[in-house]
């Protein structure tokens, strides 16, 4: 029996680390079969209860082992709206990946890789949409505010019931953090797209450029304009700043902005699309989450020479998956770790020119579970660079809750959710993902929005048993 | 797509256009903004609504052709359509308690500064009205300008217009002689800002600047736009693009927005024809 996973083909990291096309370029239908061979299809299902939403794992991988991969995405696509995406970018090493049987000697099944085979394989051959048809369902229409993972999810969810559903995105482009946050190289954007073409085709109705708070309210959505329930899915997307000096100047981005320029914008490609993103030689990105990943393997691929992870903990604290990590290190990404800028400084022009950071030292651990850094008594030093790009969190965009009487909000931003139920202090609007839990993953803010869409459909009923009696 | 109904050449430099947006129609109210995309392959840029029309669902923005986004805007005509156009963004102009208005603009702020004054004039207020222009031939909206105010005067920086000056100095005039307002609200290039707001300082007159700076999406996401005012970062998309002029940090504003000149320079090298000014 063969102990390790069937290796994915990679692009060489020398050559990729120049390109904007995937890293991982996904397996072949042979080694598609010899990794769900390695599937010992346990009868108590571990991996099930380690995903968020619940794939019927080895329902489909039993499928994919007679190489009916067209099979294997309807039952994924049953729990999952995007298989396509959680293949690629679900920490599968923390959830399905971790409970596998397999990985108690040896690794693990490589869940994450077949439900991206399966999800490739069909998907090319055209996948149709399939709506449940439910008139009485039907008639209630629920809207679904921002178009990322949250909302996409539980707008796939109430349309599988039968509802009317309408996403809002405040964008000219459906996807919210799958298409301005993570880069080509790791999620194509073809592919979010023909995901979403999935659910429109299914009958999700999608309105771009239409941002809640401003252009219409969630209050005139269901009072005016029909709709019966909303979830609220508009993530985290408030940029965070160290609020030190020289944070202005021309040349430090946050990395929103950053990401969000070359990802939706595609920057890369100037002048041919128009928007600019400047990162020059020497690209520190502060930092050691996946977004820190992502700008920081971004700036080497607009022809940084030296890129540097900026990171105020050790590599071993760091919240980047560590296949990121890894993926970053082998292209020539470096970490200057136990590192923390105090200031960035800048020429007569107002562009950044360097930083100054001080070493970090361990103490005890704090309220994260993680030892607390702290700075090293004149253990300042400066470092030349003609870009930093800020990777140190979100908090959820106020605008919904600015907007909207009656939200209630934590202190921090996120909209407070009653227990499970994912309910607000608004009748009849839920939330969840980033814009309830903070900077979190796809899959959870998908697990969110598919338990929301359940909430939903059990307060429309309950409510339509109401108006029949009354 | 958002269809142009009207397009109007308003000066060799500045045309205005009515774009059919009834989201952006919908709650749009004087001093806020919106952002619009010409095609697929185009930046977003931010234009404060010059007008609206909610019965038609008709927001009116006023350009200037200073870039390749503007140039290739400008290419566009009626019953042409642009790829996106979202809004109302930012915060609308609070007008409370003021009685006698002081609205300065300058170049492209006279279109900005005029939605102002004639929301200020309908609500009953006094209104100096004082813009200023290159030379006559720029000058723009001058029967509107006159409307929407009780005393509207034109300066040129040539005197073409037989008033040679600046914005400031006709500003400089009125103070000196005794004339008081609740509030002045200057529009225009950050050097103009930055002066008057220097001017009304020692008279403690409130002073409220339109801070146009460079944005991406518009709702407090990316943090393009931010800025120094009173000491502490403030994002114009969401905080503003209204702000108390004594109080905001021109000159590293004015940095910010230079970020990108020698990009823009090579994308009107790329997509606008010297000679003919077409799209290539």
């Amino acid at each position: 029996m063969q102990m390790n996973k069937t290796p994915m083909p990679e692009q060489d990291p020398r050559v990729r680390a120049h390109n904007f096309e995937e890293v991982a370029t996904g397996y072949t239908a042979e080694m598609a079969i010899q990794e769900a061979q390695r599937c010992l299809d346990c009868r108590h299902k571990p991996c099930v209860e380690g995903c968020p939403v619940n794939v019927k794992i080895p329902d489909f991988i039993r499928l994919l082992k007679k190489g009916d991969a067209r099979a294997a995405y309807d039952v994924i696509r049953q729990d999952n709206a995007l298989p396509a995406i959680c293949g690629r970018v679900c920490p599968q090493e923390t959830q399905c990946e971790a409970r596998c049987v397999r990985g108690i000697r040896g690794e693990p099944v490589g869940i994450g890789r077949l439900e991206r085979y399966a999800a490739d394989t069909a998907m090319a051959e055209e996948a149709a949409g399939e709506a449940k048809v439910n008139a009485e369902n039907a008639k209630a229409r629920v809207a679904v505010v921002g178009s990322g993972p949250a909302g996409l999810s539980c707008a796939g969810e109430l349309n599988r019931m039968g509802y009317d559903v309408t996403i809002f995105e405040a964008l000219h482009t459906p996807g919210g953090v799958l298409v301005y946050g993570i880069p080509e190289f790791r999620l194509p954007k073809q592919l979010v797209r023909r995901e979403i073409d999935g659910l429109e085709r299914a009958g999700v109705k999608i309105v771009t450029n239409a941002v809640i708070g401003k252009s219409i309210t969630l209050n005139e959505l269901l009072e005016e304009e029909g709709f019966s329930a909303a979830f609220v899915g508009s993530g985290a997307g408030l940029p965070r700043f160290q609020n030190i000096e020289g944070e202005q100047l021309s040349g430090v981005y946050s990395a929103n902005e950053f990401l969000t320029r070359v990802n939706l914008m595609k920057a890369y490609r100037f002048p041919e699309y128009l928007t600019p993103v400047r990162a020059g030689k020497r690209v520190a990105v502060v930092g050691g989450g996946n977004v820190a990943m992502d700008a920081a393997r971004c700036a080497l691929r607009l022809g940084a020479e030296k890129v540097m992870i900026v990171y105020r903990r050790g590599e071993e604290e760091m919240p980047a998956r560590r296949e990121e990590i890894e993926h970053a290190r082998e292209e020539g990404v470096e970490f200057a770790l136990l590192t923390n800028p105090v200031k960035f400084t800048g020429d007569e022009n107002g562009s950044v020119t360097g930083m100054t950071c001080v070493r970090m030292a361990l103490g005890e651990p704090d309220a994260s579970g993680r030892r607390r850094p702290a700075p090293v008594p004149g253990s300042e030093f400066e470092t030349e660079i003609s870009c930093a790009v800020i990777a140190i969190g979100n908090s959820p965009n106020p605008l919904i809750a600015q907007t909207t009487p009656g939200l209630e909000t934590q202190k921090w931003g996120g909209i407070v959710v009653k227990g499970d139920t994912l309910a607000t202090s608004v009748p009849g609007v839920y939330a969840g993902g980033d814009a309830v839990t903070g900077a979190a993953t796809v899959i959870l803010a998908m697990g969110a929005g598919k338990k929301a869409a359940r909430e939903i459909d059990e307060y429309l009923r309950a409510k339509n048993g109401e108006d029949a009696k009354a | 797509m958002y269809p142009i109904v009207k397009k109007q050449v308003l000066n060799e430099e500045v045309s205005l256009m009515e774009v059919r947006a009834p989201l952006a129609a919908r709650h749009a109210r004087p001093g806020q903004f919106i952002i619009l995309r010409v095609d697929e392959n185009g930046e977003r840029i931010p234009l404060t609504i010059a007008d609206f029309d909610r019965e038609k669902g008709t927001v009116t923005v006023i350009f200037q052709k200073v870039g390749a986004t503007t140039k290739l805007l400008d290419q566009k005509n009626e019953g042409d359509s642009l790829a996106d156009f979202v809004g109302p963004l930012g915060r609308a102009s609070e007008f409370d308690g003021v009685h006698r208005a002081a609205v300065i603009g300058g170049g492209l702020g006279v279109a900005i500064a005029y939605p102002q004054a004639k929301a200020l004039k309908a609500l009953g207020a006094r209104v100096d009205l004082i813009v200023g222009f290159r030379k006559e031939s720029l000058i723009l909206l001058e029967d509107e300008l006159k409307a929407a105010s009780d005393e509207l005067t034109i300066m040129t920086d040539d005197g073409s217009n037989g008033h040679k000056g600046f914005v400031t100095d006709a500003l400089r005039e009125r103070l000196s002689a005794g004339k008081t307002y609740d509030e002045v609200i200057a529009i225009g290039p950050i050097p103009m800002m930055k002066a008057v707001c220097e001017m009304t300082r020692p008279y403690g007159i409130k002073t409220i600047v339109s801070m146009n700076s460079v944005m991406i999406d518009g709702t407090g996401m990316c943090g393009c736009c931010r800025l120094t005012v009173n000491g502490e970062t403030r994002f114009a998309c969401v905080d503003g693009p209204e702000f108390d002029g004594h109080q905001v940090d021109f000159d590293g504003a004015a940095r910010r927005g230079r970020m990108y000149r020698a990009e823009e320079a090579l994308a009107v090298e790329t997509h606008i024809c010297h000679l003919t000014g077409e799209v290539r």
